[in-house]
């Protein structure tokens, strides 16, 4: 079958479309060298769109993708990450951060009273290098919690 | 004689308390990042760098740390090939072919020594031939207009993939997404948005550093994830660690020949210690012949590779301190270091900033010493600590690349990056589309738009730019140019047939 290449090829193809449309758009400046901004982007746009239209006429063997289970633990640990960049923040640093490395050690290995000691473990140690040993500016918990 | 006062200006800096301080530091923990697997060389480095500026220190002092963990990596990738059959880092790959049987074979200890004294050999013929090489090629480097450096931007790009990748489309699409990556953001020459899509978060381009921990780690914790963290015990038990003489004395033109190897694989753009340490292997392998038996646990198989990858990763230093063209992901983040310690590399760092280039040497060579200490009479502290399990070490690994993230540049927006990097890394990785490439094509693409636009300027927009240095003497191309330019053609061209001639030896299985 050799699927895979073949759709990452056509969306490599679709990508590059847009990518040499969106580089055309580019505003011309008055005073232009004789390339200009809009050249080395189109170019490198319709070479990405080769190696595309090579990719879906001949594809590699299939890759081993990974099963159900893992590929949602995959995206579970996505949105879980972006969730944390959002919440460092505002909740402090030390409830996500024990939180986040808690599930990705659970996905990793599920033991549960292990995850919650390494999460724990983790997020103090880590407060206390970056805090104390480094000198970032970290808040340990949200800001209106103690004042 | 003028080298010679060089080392002594730098000796003078290396040898101070607190740069031998960072040194003994930075191969501690470069050993330890290279002994565990998935948490890769280019990895380590990355996500020790937002620690290296909260620290503050100066460019000598971050440049002395970081490649001392680059130097140390590259000894400790071959503890785990040897006992878990894992690669600690890719250029240790080869090491499994013959590390693992004989540690299967119950000469783990005798291994480790070997490769730890070959790694050794390795990296300090490496370091001084790049204390003479680097200077030598500064003073040609002069010479280098814009059309030389586009030239010189194009062969290490199409050269990139080389024999080590399968697909040269595929390499050649990793280059052109991360040079693609690189031109978001206002541009140089006239201050236009470009590709921004109206955000300004993107204005000031994506950040590298960014980039290279979502490709490297974030990717790195879905591979763990996906796998369970089943990979990464030891069956392998360490006995007594003695030196094997014998094997050594056996072993030293072997060492030799494939620390030349290696350094010259090194220099040359876009090779690098991975390719090395395999063309070092398939080389020895060849004059060794059928009765040398390679791949069942042979002291020359262990120790050639080993030679090569180190010798391979001080020659990697000489393009990127000497033009600003890094030839492999890990120099490439030393590249992003310098950038961003407003230090410029090229040929004027060997003139007016003899300071960092010959403190950076000195203390690679007192570097070398010191791990060829931890890593003989010392090794089995760095076994202990593969026993870390991943379920502790992987979450670890993520959250200090966030948080370093997050204190370097403040926003929730470059965060988010990350992680979307991390999930395209996962998706090239599994499509066999090598991560590198992006990488330099980030950190690169720029300069590269720029050299190019620079010899249109010159030029008046016509293409014998390219290869004439000045357009209105057309009787005298270029000669740099030419050459850079035939060699990319060739570089991209050759290993679509050298391909099925070297075959890549297959990893042993229990």
């Amino acid at each position: 079958m050799r699927i895979s290449d073949r759709i990452f090829g056509a969306v490599v193809i679709l990508g590059s479309f847009i990518y040499v449309m969106a580089a055309r758009g580019i505003a011309k400046p008055f005073f232009a060298d004789p390339l200009g901004p809009q050249a080395f982007p189109i170019g490198v746009g319709i070479v990405a769109a080769i190696c595309g239209l090579v990719m879906v006429f001949s594809p590699d063997e299939e890759p081993d993708w990974p099963e159900m289970r893992s590929f949602l633990s995959i995206v579970g640990s996505t949105i879980l990450l972006i969730a944390y960049a959002y919440a460092l923040k505002p909740m402090g640093f030390l409830v996500p951060t024990a939180i986040a490395s808690a599930v990705i050690s659970y996905q990793i290995t599920p033991a549960p009273m292990r995850a919650v000691i390494y999460g724990l473990g983790i997020s103090v140690g880590l407060f206390v290098l970056f805090k104390f040993a480094l000198g970032l500016s970290l808040f340990a918990f949200p800001h209106d919690f103690f004042g | 004689m003028e080298i010679l006062q060089n080392l002594q200006l730098g000796f003078s800096i290396a040898l101070s308390p607190w740069t031998l301080m960072l040194a003994v530091a930075g191969c501690f923990i470069g050993t330890i990042v290279g002994a565990l697997p998935g948490l890769g060389l280019s990895n380590g480095v990355a996500i020790m760098i937002p620690l290296t500026f909260s620290l503050s220190l100066d460019a000598t002092s971050s440049l002395v740390l970081l490649t001392s963990i680059y130097y140390g990596a590259m000894y400790g990738g071959r503890i785990s090939s040897i006992l878990l059959n894992i690669p600690g880092d890719e250029p240790a790959m080869m090491t499994t072919l013959d590390g693992y049987p004989m540690a299967k074979a119950g000469r783990a200890a005798d291994a480790l020594v070997i490769s730890g004294v070959a790694s050794f050999v390795g990296a300090l013929l490496a370091t001084i031939g790049l204390a003479i090489l680097a200077p030598a090629l500064s003073r040609i480097a002069f010479e280098f207009g814009p059309s030389e450096y586009f030239a010189l931007y194009l062969l290490a790009f199409c050269t990139l993939g080389g024999v080590a990748s399968n697909n040269q489309a595929k390499a050649a699409f990793a280059s052109c997404l991360g040079i693609g990556i690189a031109m978001v953001g206002l541009d140089p020459n006239s201050g236009t948005p470009r590709l921004t899509g109206g955000n300004l978060h993107l204005y000031d381009g994506v950040d590298f550093l960014v980039a290279i921990v979502g490709l490297f780690a974030v990717s790195e914790v879905f591979f763990f994830i996906e796998s369970h963290g089943k990979s990464g015990t030891s069956n392998v038990k360490l006995g007594k660690v003695r030196v094997p003489w014998r094997d050594i004395f056996e072993v030293r033109w072997v060492m030799l020949r494939s620390s030349i190897l290696g350094f010259i694989c090194g220099v040359l753009p876009g090779a690098g210690a991975s390719l090395g340490s395999f063309m070092i292997y398939v080389t020895e392998k060849g004059i060794a012949g059928e009765k040398g038996g390679f791949g069942t646990g042979v002291p020359k198989g262990v120790a050639a590779p080993e030679a090569g990858n180190n010798a391979a990763a001080g020659g990697a230093l000489v393009p990127m301190l000497t033009l600003g063209v890094p030839g492999s992901g890990t120099t490439a983040v030393l590249l992003a270091v310098l950038v961003t310690l407003n230090i410029t590399p090229g040929p004027m760092l060997f003139v007016e900033e003899k300071e960092v280039v010959w403190g950076l040497i000195a203390s690679l060579l007192i570097a070398n010493f010191v791990l060829l200490a931890m890593n003989v009479p010392m090794v089995k502290v760095f076994v202990k600590i593969l026993e870390v399990p991943p379920a502790a070490l992987m979450p670890a690994v993520t959250m200090i690349s966030m948080v370093g993230i997050f204190s370097l540049t403040g926003s929730y927006f470059d965060l988010i990056l990350v992680v979307a990097f991390g999930v395209l890394g996962y998706v090239l990785r599994k499509m066999d589309i090598p991560t590198v490439p992006v990488i330099l094509g980030i950190l690169l693409g720029r300069k590269m738009e720029k050299s190019l636009r620079d010899a249109m300027v010159l030029s008046d927009g016509s293409a014998w730019g390219l290869i004439y240095t000045r357009p209105s003497d057309p009787t005298n191309p270029s000669m740099i140019a030419s050459g850079l330019l035939i060699a990319a053609v060739l570089g991209f061209v050759a290993p679509m047939f050298l391909r099925r001639i070297l075959r890549k030896p297959q990893r042993v299985s229990d």
